[in-house]
């Protein structure tokens, strides 16, 4: 390992500079993740009351209720299908920006206006789609206006669609910024080589821009597939009440003090993240991406 | 090497013209296919939200579709004085307080986190891999063990103790992100041309690094706050007994039923592109003082 070679004062003066951070996340996500493990593993009075002890029956209770499995179905058809929108969505949008738009000026403006939404609240954008696809929607009144159909559709809003709907809009920027990241370090006199070397634009795409803006789709996915698992609001508003995801049927719980069983369900949440996440990383060495 | 690659720079020039993006004469057709899904994205990140701003602007007779009824400011009036919609001024106060508290906190780390990230050091993978679980892991089951963690300890929880601490384990992982792509285009040989006239490491801190990073740390604060100011699931069982506004939204969004809903969508909006606007005219001016200073 490198770090073994550094002398003792850079490590104590690295130590010193990130003790701030450290002093934080220790209380704030090494704790309270502790706590929701210890948690799994106590018994409960079924009134919010904590009994203190080891005993494996929550997780029993999780995994052998068929209602685990339904929610985790529903849960990896709703990342699978937004990792789907927001990977091609975002990448297209980076490739516009970095290859296509020839001032740079107009280019970063462009991608601004991408990431401004970024920093205002989720919720609040997640709302606005009732007014479009609202029984009584834009959408809807534009198709019965048009005489494409003649009841107004129900399936746009409080369903399975409208939840995906929600994630891609809310996600897409996720994806676009760190594969915009990747793509404008690609040097454009190799895309030029390569057109040299009679490369069709296909090829340039397959064999260049791809594996070049790998780091960045890795980032992206990472971003995407952890806010949709761990997400419950966007399921439990847009869905109208029809479809549960697992951390949405964590809220329930926790609503009616069922902790420990909820607990139980978080740990098992957090594995498979765990797992998701480290096979990503397994592709990408993130930290060296990042501090490039 | 390089020599060579800019000699072949002028015979290279005709064969740009069928490239993927010719940085000159005819754009291919595929520009005109990705403008349209460009533009199309834009639409529909900003239209859904223009909705409900016009929306917000009815009068009493309003409603949550279109078309509109009215022009008034009744759902805002509305919204700050019913007791209806809850304590929706309270919250509104508590937030903008909480911001700025996260704000600073986050700077300060992060700019530390960032100095600190510049040369490895023993452990230095288990804070980095710390900060990234943080980021990823589900921020509702975070605010819980937090929660419960209060209660273990006979804390109570408020939106200055345990919402804080929740809201700072989300914004620092991205503040000191943001801190890592500002300090890899930051020369490490401009150290040493403070150390070599004979500045002490606190002022090569204040009189180089900090100027040199400014505008890297608006954007670091910028995060804080908005993402602060927006934070729903880890401060919603952290928060204790006084909502912050993204906490009252959730509960409007449960009950409420009429414009006043999208009246506070509109207002919170609002704030967020004066602190946006703000930060990103702060950077701009800073360039462009630079820009002015490097060419007079």
């Amino acid at each position: 390992m490198q770090s073994s070679q550094t002398p003792p004062r850079a490590n104590l003066a690295g130590w010193l500079c990130v003790s701030p951070l450290v002093a934080v996340l220790v209380p704030f996500f090494v704790a309270p993740i502790l706590v929701v493990l210890a948690a799994s593993f106590f018994a409960t009075d079924g009134f919010g009351g904590l009994t203190p002890g080891f005993t494996l029956s929550n997780y029993i209770e999780v995994l052998h209720s068929a209602l685990t499995l339904k929610l985790y179905l529903a849960t990896i058809k709703f990342t699978v299908l937004t990792w789907i929108f927001t990977l091609i969505i975002g990448f297209f949008v980076a490739y516009f920006l970095v290859f296509h738009v020839r001032n740079q000026l107009l280019a970063i403006g462009l991608f601004l206006l991408c990431t401004v939404p970024f920093w205002t609240s989720n919720i609040i954008r997640m709302i606005s789609w009732i007014p479009l696809l609202g029984k009584e929607g834009l959408i809807n009144q534009a198709l019965l206006a048009t005489g494409a159909i003649h009841q107004p559709l129900e399936v746009l809003l409080f369903s399975d669609l409208a939840v995906v709907i929600a994630y891609v809009h809310q996600l897409t920027i996720f994806m676009i910024v760190p594969i915009f990241n990747s793509m404008a370090r690609i040097d454009k006199k190799l895309i030029e080589a390569a057109i040299d070397a009679g490369a069709s634009r296909f090829d340039i795409m397959r064999l260049i821009v791809v594996p070049m803006s790998k780091s960045g789709i890795a980032l992206g996915t990472i971003f995407v597939v952890s806010i949709v698992m761990g997400d419950f609001f966007v399921v439990k508003v847009m869905s109208g009440g029809g479809s549960a995801s697992v951390v949405s049927a964590f809220y329930e719980d926790v609503g009616v003090l069922q902790y420990p069983t909820a607990a139980a369900s978080a740990v098992l949440l957090t594995l498979v993240l765990v797992a998701v996440v480290s096979l990503i990383l397994r592709t990408v060495d993130i930290r060296q991406e990042i501090t490039r | 090497m390089s020599a060579v690659l800019t000699d072949m720079q002028g015979a290279v020039a005709p064969a740009t013209t069928k490239a993927i993006a010719p940085s000159r004469g005819q754009r291919p057709w595929t520009f005109y296919v990705l403008a349209s899904l460009f533009t199309l994205y834009v639409l529909a990140l900003y239209g859904p939200m223009i909705c409900i701003y016009i929306l917000s602007f009815q009068d009493i007779r309003g409603g949550l579709v279109f078309p509109m009824k009215g022009h008034s400011l009744h759902w805002f009036v509305d919204l700050f004085t019913q007791v209806r919609t809850g304590d929706v001024k309270g919250s509104f106060d508590r937030s903008i307080k909480l911001a700025v508290i996260v704000t600073i906190i986050t700077v300060v780390i992060s700019f530390l986190a960032g100095l600190g990230f510049r040369r490895r050091f023993a452990g230095d993978a288990v804070v980095f891999y710390m900060m990234i679980g943080s980021l990823v892991a589900p921020g509702l089951v975070l605010g819980l063990g937090t929660g419960l963690l209060f209660q273990a300890l006979g804390l109570n929880a408020s939106w200055y103790t345990s919402a804080l601490g929740a809201q700072l384990s989300w914004t620092l992982p991205f503040g000191v992100l943001v801190m890592f792509a500002v300090m890899s285009r930051y020369n490490r040989a401009w150290d040493e041309a403070a150390y070599d006239l004979g500045a002490s490491r606190w002022q090569t801190i204040w009189l180089v690094i900090v100027p040199v990073l400014a505008p890297g740390i608006v954007a670091v604060a910028l995060f804080g706050f908005t993402l602060s100011y927006d934070e729903f699931a880890r401060s919603l069982q952290t928060a204790g007994s006084l909502n912050t506004l993204p906490l009252e939204i959730w509960s409007m969004t449960l009950n409420v039923t009429s414009p006043s809903l999208y009246a506070l969508g509109t207002v919170t909006t609002i704030i967020s592109f004066i602190v946006i606007g703000a930060s990103l005219g702060t950077i701009v001016l800073i360039q462009k003082k630079r820009g002015s200073r490097a060419k007079g």
